[in-house]
C-alpha cells in the first residue's frame, strides 16, 4: 500500500506538470494543434484527480489496516484509535494535511475541467492557473512532507496515537470545510487570473465564477465557526475565540473574500471597481496560502498547530512567485481594468460598499498585524512581545461596531443617490427599535457607565437589532408588494419575495445571521467563573445555579482513562439537570484531554469543565463558567448558512405583476437593493 | 438657524459630555476588579498561551504561583503599573498579553487606527474625485456588446424587488 501511495502522488505530479505545461503552451497556441494540446492538458488535469484520490485511499487503508511501516500512520494513529478518528487521520498531521489539501483542489479542478464547454478559453487558462496551484501542493507531498515515508529501524507494535485535542467528532468535519474554503478560493482566484491574462471582456467571469466563491465562503464560514465551537467544546477554557495565529489564519481571508463578495455587486451592477475586485480576489488566495504557511512553518506560536515543519520556504517561495505573476498580469493588462462608472454620491449604495470594504480591509489588516507583530518587535527590539486578546479586542471591536453600523444602512441606501428624505423614512422604525433596545436594557440591569466591556456589549446589541430591524424590515416592505399584487397574505408574499431574488434576500439572511453572532460575542461582557474543590455533597454557586457533587468516579476504556463527576444541578432551587464533566488520559500519545460538560439554553451556558484531582485530598476540582448568549453564535452561524444556501438557489421565474404600485417604485427606487 | 435645531444641537452637546465623563470613569474599581484587570493584561507563562487569569491547567505551578504574586502585589499597595514592571523583570515581556503603549510597542497601537483613518481619507477622496470627473469611456467592448447583455440584466434582475 506504501509503495501504491508513494506512486500515486509521483503520478499525480507526472500528470500536474503535463497539464501545467501543455495547457500552457496550448495558451500560446491559438490554431488546431493548440487546441488538441489543451484537451490532452484537460484530460491530465483530470487524470490528476484520480491519482490524487488513490494516493488518498492508500493512506487511509493504511490507516485502518494500522500500517505502522508509515510513518505518518505511527504518528497518527494507534491500534484502539476509532474508526472515524483513523479516517480524520488523513488530515491531522503536517503531510496528510497536505495530501488533503491537494485531493481538495483536485476535486475542484475536475469539475472545472468537465464544465470547461461554459468557456472553453476562460476554462483554459482557469485550468491551466490551477494545474499550476496544484503542481506546488504535490512537489510538498512527494519532496518535502511525504505521507507514504516510511519508518526507520524496527517495526513498532502500536502508533503514538493521535491528538486527544483532535479525538472529537467535530474534527471529523471542521478541517474538511476549513480546507475546502481554503483551497475552493482558488476557483474564483483562477478565474480571475485567467480573466486578466487574456483581457477577457466584462464580468462573465464573476458570473461564471459567484457560485463557486460562494459555496467556498460557505465552507470557510463553516469551518471557522466549527474550529470555534471545537475549542468551546473542547480545550476547555470557557471561550471560543482566542485570537490565536491559527484562528486569526482563517479569518483574514474570509474578510477579504466576505469585501470581495459586497464589491462584485458594483462591478456586476455598474462595471465599477473592477482592479479593487481583482486584487481583493488575489489578496484572499494569497491569505490563504498566507494562513497555511503561518500554520505550518512555526513563525509564529499557536496551541492549535497541531502540524509543523521546516516548509515555510517552500510557501514563501510559492507566495512570492504568485504575487509577482498577479502583478505582472496586472500592469500588462491594468487597461483592460478601467471602471464604465463613476461613484454621484457618498450617501449611495456604492459609498456604502466602499465603506464596507474600507472596515473590513482593516479590520484583516489589524488581525494581520497583530499576529505578526511579535515578530517585528523581535526584529526591531530584539525581544518578543506578546499580542494577545486584549489588544485585538480593543482594537476589532469598534471596527466591527462601525461594520455593524453599516449592515444596517447599507440595504437602506439607493443605488446611485440618496436622498436625506429617504434614509430618514427608512431609518427611523430601525433606528427607533435600536434606542428602545438600549433603555430596556438598562431598565433590566445593564449598566454601560460601569465598564468599557459592558458599554461595547450595549452598543452591539443595540446596533444587531437596528440590523434584524432593516432586514425584516425589507423583507416586510416587499413582501407587501407581491402579497398586494398576488392576493397571497403577507408571509407567503415574502417567501415569494425571496424566492424571486434569492441572492439579494439570502444576503439579508446573511445579514440578519451576523447579526445574531454579533449578539452572541455581546454576552462575553458578562462572562462570571468560579472554581472549587468539591467532594461528596459540596456544593458551588454561580448565577441562578447551584452544583451539587453527588459522587466522582473513574473509568478504563482501551484508548483512554477517565475520570469524571457527577454533579447534580438545581436553578433557584429547582432540580434542573445532571452534569458529567469529565477528564481523559489518553494512553497511547500520553496526553490529557478535557470533556466540558455544557448546559446550554438561549439565555446562558453553564459550562461545567472538570480540571483534575488535588492529589492531597482525592478531591476534584471542578470549574464553572456562566457564558451569556453564547448559544445566540450558532444560532447566527446557522442562519448565515441558510442565507448562504439560499442564495445558491436558482430564482423563480419572474412572473411580471398584474400592475405597478406605488410603493414599488418608492421601495425600489429609494431603498434599491 | 432656528430655535428648535439648537435646542437639538445643545442637548446632543450634552449627550457627548456625558458619555465622555462616562468614559473618564471607567477605570474606577475596587480591589477585585483589579485583579480581574491585572490578571487579564498578563499571560500565564507555561506555554499555553492563555490570558494569566484564564489558564486551565490544574497543577500548573506558573499560574496559580503567578496569581498568588498578584493578590500579593495588590494587597501591598502597588500601582498598577508597578505591579506589571514587576511581573515584566521576572517573566519578561511576553508576560504582558499586549504590547504596552511606550517606545516601538506604541506602533503596534497606532497603526490599525492609522490605517483606518488613512483608508476613510482615501475613500473620501475617491469618492470626492470620481464626482468631479466625468466617467471615461469603457475599455474593450465595453458595457455595450450584446454578450454581456444577459450577464447585465441578471444583475439589474438581482438588485431590484
Amino acid at each position: 500500500m506504501p509503495q501504491l501511495g508513494s506512486f500515486a502522488v509521483l503520478f499525480a505530479l507526472a500528470l500536474g506538470v503535463y497539464a501545467l505545461v501543455a495547457g500552457g503552451l496550448a495558451l500560446l497556441r491559438p490554431d488546431a494543434v493548440g487546441e488538441r494540446l489543451g484537451e490532452t492538458a484537460r484530460r491530465a488535469g483530470i487524470a490528476t484527480f484520480f491519482a490524487v484520490v488513490l494516493a488518498a485511499l492508500c493512506l487511509v487503508t493504511a490507516a485502518f489496516q494500522n500500517d505502522f511501516s508509515l510513518a505518518y500512520i505511527y504518528h497518527h494513529s494507534n491500534r484502539d484509535l476509532p474508526l472515524p478518528y483513523k479516517f480524520a487521520a488523513l488530515w491531522s498531521g503536517q503531510e496528510g494535511s497536505l495530501l488533503f489539501w491537494s485531493l481538495l483542489l483536485a476535486t475542484y479542478g475536475l469539475v472545472l475541467r468537465l464544465r470547461h464547454n461554459v468557456d472553453r478559453r476562460l476554462f483554459a487558462y482557469a485550468s491551466v492557473i490551477i494545474a499550476g496551484v496544484q503542481v506546488f501542493f504535490l512537489l510538498l507531498v512527494n519532496f518535502a512532507a511525504n505521507p507514504f515515508a516510511m519508518m526507520q529501524g524496527a517495526l513498532p507494535a502500536d502508533g503514538a496515537g493521535l491528538n486527544p485535542l483532535l479525538q472529537y467528532p467535530e474534527m471529523v468535519i471542521h478541517p474538511p470545510m476549513l480546507y475546502l474554503g481554503y483551497v475552493g478560493f482558488t476557483v474564483p482566484f483562477a478565474f480571475a487570473l485567467g480573466a486578466l491574462m487574456m483581457r477577457y471582456p466584462g464580468e462573465k467571469w464573476i458570473h461564471i465564477t459567484r457560485r463557486w466563491t460562494m459555496v467556498t465562503w460557505g465552507f470557510l464560514t463553516c469551518g471557522i465557526f466549527l474550529g470555534a465551537h471545537w475549542a468551546y467544546s473542547v480545550l476547555g477554557w470557557g471561550g471560543y475565540w482566542a485570537w490565536d495565529p491559527v484562528e486569526n489564519a482563517s479569518l483574514m481571508p474570509w474578510l477579504t473574500g466576505t469585501a470581495f463578495l459586497h464589491s462584485v455587486m458594483m462591478q456586476e451592477k455598474r462595471g465599477m471597481l473592477k482592479i479593487w475586485n481583482m486584487w481583493l480576489i488575489f489578496a484572499t488566495f494569497l491569505l490563504c496560502i498566507f494562513g497555511t504557511f503561518l500554520t505550518r512553518s512555526g513563525v509564529v506560536s499557536s496551541v492549535h498547530a497541531f502540524a509543523q515543519s521546516s516548509i515555510g520556504n517552500w510557501f514563501v517561495g510559492f507566495l512570492a512567485l504568485t504575487f509577482a505573476v498577479c502583478v505582472a498580469a496586472f500592469v500588462k493588462n491594468r487597461s483592460h481594468l478601467q471602471s464604465e462608472n463613476r461613484l454621484e454620491s457618498l450617501v449611495s449604495r456604492e459609498s456604502s460598499f466602499l465603506f464596507n470594504n474600507l472596515i473590513l480591509l482593516v479590520a484583516c489588516f489589524t488581525v494581520l498585524w497583530g499576529t505578526l507583530f511579535p515578530i517585528l518587535s523581535e526584529w526591531v527590539q530584539g525581544h518578543k512581545v506578546t499580542v494577545g486578546p486584549p489588544f485585538f479586542n480593543r482594537v476589532n471591536i469598534p471596527v466591527a461596531l462601525l461594520l455593524l453600523l453599516l449592515t444596517a444602512l447599507g440595504p437602506l441606501l439607493a443605488w446611485r443617490k440618496t436622498s436625506f428624505e429617504s434614509l430618514k423614512r427608512n431609518f427611523s422604525i430601525p433606528a427607533a427599535a435600536a434606542v428602545a433596545t438600549a433603555i430596556i436594557l438598562i431598565a433590566f440591569g445593564m449598566r454601560p457607565w460601569t465598564a468599557q466591556s459592558a458599554l461595547y456589549s450595549l452598543m452591539t446589541i443595540c446596533l444587531a437589532v437596528l440590523v434584524t430591524v432593516t432586514v425584516f424590515s425589507e423583507f416586510v416592505r416587499g413582501g407587501r408588494v407581491i402579497a398586494r399584487h398576488t392576493g397571497q397574505n403577507l408571509f407567503a408574499g415574502m417567501a415569494r419575495l425571496a424566492h424571486r431574488n434569492t441572492r439579494r434576500y439570502g444576503g439579508y439572511i446573511v445579514h440578519f445571521g451576523v447579526a445574531l453572532v454579533m449578539i452572541g460575542l455581546a454576552g462575553s461582557a458578562f462572562n462570571q467563573d468560579k472554581e472549587k474543590e468539591m467532594g461528596y455533597g459540596d456544593r458551588m454557586t454561580v448565577g441562578a445555579y447551584t452544583l451539587t457533587c453527588r459522587s466522582y468516579t473513574q473509568d478504563d476504556k482501551p484508548n483512554y482513562r477517565s475520570e469524571w463527576a457527577i454533579l447534580d444541578v438545581t436553578e433557584n432551587g429547582k432540580p434542573l439537570t445532571t452534569l458529567y464533566p469529565e477528564r481523559r488520559f489518553y494512553k497511547a500519545s500520553q496526553q490529557m484531554a478535557t470533556m466540558v460538560a455544557n448546559r446550554s439554553t438561549l439565555k446562558e451556558d453553564l459550562y461545567v469543565v472538570y480540571e483534575g484531582v488535588n492529589e492531597d485530598t482525592g478531591r476534584p476540582i471542578i470549574k464553572a463558567h456562566l457564558n451569556p448568549l453564547v448559544m445566540w453564535i450558532w444560532l447566527g452561524w446557522l442562519t448565515m448558512v441558510g442565507g448562504t444556501m439560499l442564495c445558491m438557489v436558482p430564482e423563480a421565474a419572474r412572473v411580471p405583476l398584474a400592475a405597478p404600485a406605488p410603493v414599488r417604485a418608492t421601495a425600489a427606487a429609494e431603498a434599491g437593493d | 438657524m432656528p430655535a428648535s435645531r439648537k435646542l437639538v444641537l445643545r442637548r446632543a452637546a450634552h449627550l457627548a459630555l456625558l458619555c465622555l465623563a462616562i468614559f473618564a470613569f471607567l477605570g474606577a474599581g475596587d480591589e477585585n476588579a483589579r485583579f480581574n484587570d491585572l490578571g487579564h493584561r498578563l499571560m500565564c507563562v507555561c506555554g499555553c498561551n492563555q490570558i494569566l487569569l484564564e489558564c486551565n491547567h490544574v497543577g500548573c505551578n506558573y499560574s496559580e504561583h503567578m496569581r498568588d504574586e498578584l493578590i500579593a502585589a495588590i494587597n501591598h499597595g502597588d500601582n498598577d503599573d508597578l505591579v506589571l514592571q514587576a511581573f515584566i523583570q521576572k517573566y519578561g515581556t511576553t508576560v504582558l498579553s499586549a504590547p504596552t503603549h511606550q517606545g516601538f510597542n506604541r506602533v503596534a497601537w497606532l497603526v490599525p487606527y492609522l490605517a483606518l483613518v488613512l483608508g476613510l481619507g482615501v475613500v473620501v477622496m475617491v469618492v470626492n474625485a470620481w464626482g468631479r470627473k466625468p466617467p471615461p469611456p469603457p475599455a474593450g467592448r465595453g458595457s455595450g456588446d450584446p454578450d454581456l447583455e444577459p450577464f447585465r440584466s441578471q444583475a439589474q434582475r438581482e438588485t431590484e424587488i
